[in-house]
């Protein structure tokens, strides 16, 4: 199960959205969320759909993959819109009694669940596919570029992107890992599948011990190969490839804004 | 005994990244036998041994445990779990509790027994690895490597299970440290006249020293299995397959090609010494 989760995972390719300027990408995504929070109407949430499923298809990453890594979030949207549909105030469609509570759903309740399903649903879709599409390396580039401006105010960018960096791309190991003590322990007759919730917190305490010890382990592990290659954050330091702002990235901000655009129309005068 | 029947396992079936990690394995490992696994990374060893206690179901086949079908229900996986321990590699790292004894009691109260029949358990145990009782109240993460390690072990000796399978057990210690992990097998070897030993090694030294049968892994599939003086004596064999003979076997082919006139299957050093002072005409012994 750990082995799906799809967020800090990148899959090579030569897709027009692989090539794009990750500060670009980074910008994009960034703004993209924003409007997702912002937008309330069915035909924004339409026209929403259009070009997230147009980046899918564009990036070239299966769409397979894309579903495998949402299926661990399936909860965390059954939550929020049970939580949505029977919480909001309004308008009755339906009600029960539970003792001597009520439990009513709304008209406003059930839209409401919608939205935020299909909220959450495209922010996973779309920050998945800047990871997805983007390698670390691309992807600290592109942060530090994006907060190079707050040097001036002696943000360490260089460092923060780093650090992001890093954690990003231990996701993957961390999850790899924690199924390797989860055999190990149900070696030693431990049990993660059955049981009640508080019995299964229980239980995860010999996973969550040992793969906090193996993570400060690594950070010192690899904080220490870091110095041996002489490593030193900071000032001046070149890149291999540096990134550009080409043609493909002005093609790129030609349709997002157009995008954007459509958006305001929809949400403003229809 | 422990029995594969035309075992087949493949990684990520159906998907594009398909791997056929085992390919119809045929085992018999007899009650009481102490047994080495040797072949090169990704041969599929560790794939093996955790379908031995149901960790890993097969794509296809069966194993038997004393004749029953270890994947045939849920109670058969659990009984299974009891009966046949498994030492992972680096087992220190899960290492969990407060202190030494309650790691070691971690197996058997999972097991739900009395906490008498608990606390003599992990006596036994530490016993067993030798491992002081002067520790059992101190963190598991103060002791050293070596005695880290011994403690993880004791923590599967504990449940008592009838077969004990380590995934390379002596990876990443010293020599000191190598030596008395491999003379701990060989004690619960000499102690337990029917436990079934399993060992995975990368180390044909250590094999040679310990393993009185080994099975020979390449590319999924069983390459050979026997005695550790047949299998050593097939040296070319294990070369194809990049593995090698004990430093001592290669010794004496040497010799023999210098006109020495010795046999072909010697694979201990005191074997050896023997052979060589037969050879010179002595009397034999180091």
């Amino acid at each position: 199960m750990f082995k799906d989760i799809i967020i800090g995972k990148y899959v090579p390719g030569d897709s027009p959205l692989h090539r794009l300027n990750p500060t670009v990408k980074l910008i994009f995504t960034i703004l993209y969320v924003a409007a997702l929070f912002m937008a309330d109407s069915p035909i924004s949430y339409m026209i929403f759909s259009l070009y997230t499923l147009t980046l899918i298809l564009v990036s070239g990453v299966p769409i397979k993959v894309i579903l495998k890594g949402i299926r661990p979030m399936l909860w965390i949207f059954i939550f929020t819109a049970v939580l949505n549909v029977f919480m909001t105030p309004g308008e009755e469609l339906w009600s029960v009694a539970v003792f001597s509570f009520s439990l009513k759903i709304t008209k406003e309740g059930v839209t409401a669940g919608a939205v935020m399903t299909i909220r959450l649903l495209y922010l996973i879709i779309g920050t998945s596919l800047l990871t997805l599409t983007t390698s670390p390396l691309q992807l600290t580039d592109g942060i530090e570029k994006l907060l190079s401006p707050l040097n001036k105010i002696k943000v360490p960018s260089h460092e923060i992107a780093m650090m992001m960096t890093i954690a990003i791309r231990f996701i993957p190991t961390l999850a790899e890992e924690t199924d390797k003590l989860m055999k190990a322990q149900t070696a030693r007759g431990a049990d993660f599948e059955t049981g009640n919730i508080i019995k299964r917190a229980k239980a995860m305490l010999p996973l969550l011990i040992p793969l906090l010890i193996s993570a400060f382990r690594r950070a010192d592990e690899l904080a220490e190969a870091m110095e041996a290659r002489c490593y030193t954050g900071g000032k001046k330091r070149t890149r291999m490839k540096e990134s550009r702002f080409t043609g493909l990235d002005g093609a790129a901000c030609v349709i997002f804004f157009l995008a954007c655009a459509l958006l305001a129309a929809a949400e403003y005068w229809i | 005994m422990i029995k594969t029947e035309n075992l087949c396992y493949t990684y990520q079936a159906g998907t594009p990244f398909e791997r056929c990690a085992l390919r119809d394995v045929n085992l018999e490992i007899p009650d009481g036998s102490l047994t080495a696994i040797i072949g090169h990374t990704g041969s599929g060893k560790s794939t093996l041994i955790q379908h031995f206690n149901a960790l890993i179901k097969p794509t296809s086949g069966r194993i038997l445990i004393d004749g029953t079908d270890i994947n045939a229900d849920a109670a058969n996986v659990k009984l299974a779990r009891r009966t046949v321990g498994l030492v992972f590699q680096y087992p220190e790292h899960q290492l969990f509790e407060e202190t030494v004894y309650r790691d070691i009691a971690f197996g058997p109260r999972n097991m739900g027994l009395f906490e008498e029949e608990t606390d003599r358990r992990v006596r036994d145990a530490a016993a067993l690895v030798g491992l002081d009782e002067k520790y059992f109240n101190r963190s598991p993460f103060e002791l050293s490597g070596g005695q880290k390690r011994r403690a993880a072990i004791a923590g599967v000796l504990a449940m008592k299970p009838k077969a004990l399978i380590l995934d390379e057990p002596t990876a990443g210690l010293d020599p000191k440290g190598r030596d008395d992990i491999l003379s701990i097998i060989k004690r619960l070897h000499e102690q337990y006249s029917d436990m079934i030993i399993i060992f995975v090694s990368h180390s044909m030294e250590d094999v040679a020293k310990t393993a009185e049968n080994v099975i020979v892994m390449n590319d999924g599939r069983v390459e050979a299995e026997g005695s550790a003086e047949r299998i050593f004596s097939q040296g070319e064999n294990l070369r194809k397959i990049g593995l090698d003979v004990p430093q001592i076997t290669m010794l004496t082919d040497a010799l023999r090609k210098a006109g020495f006139t010795l046999p072909d299957n010697i694979y201990t050093v005191s074997g050896a010494a023997d052979a060589i002072a037969r050879f010179l005409g002595g009397g034999g012994g180091v």
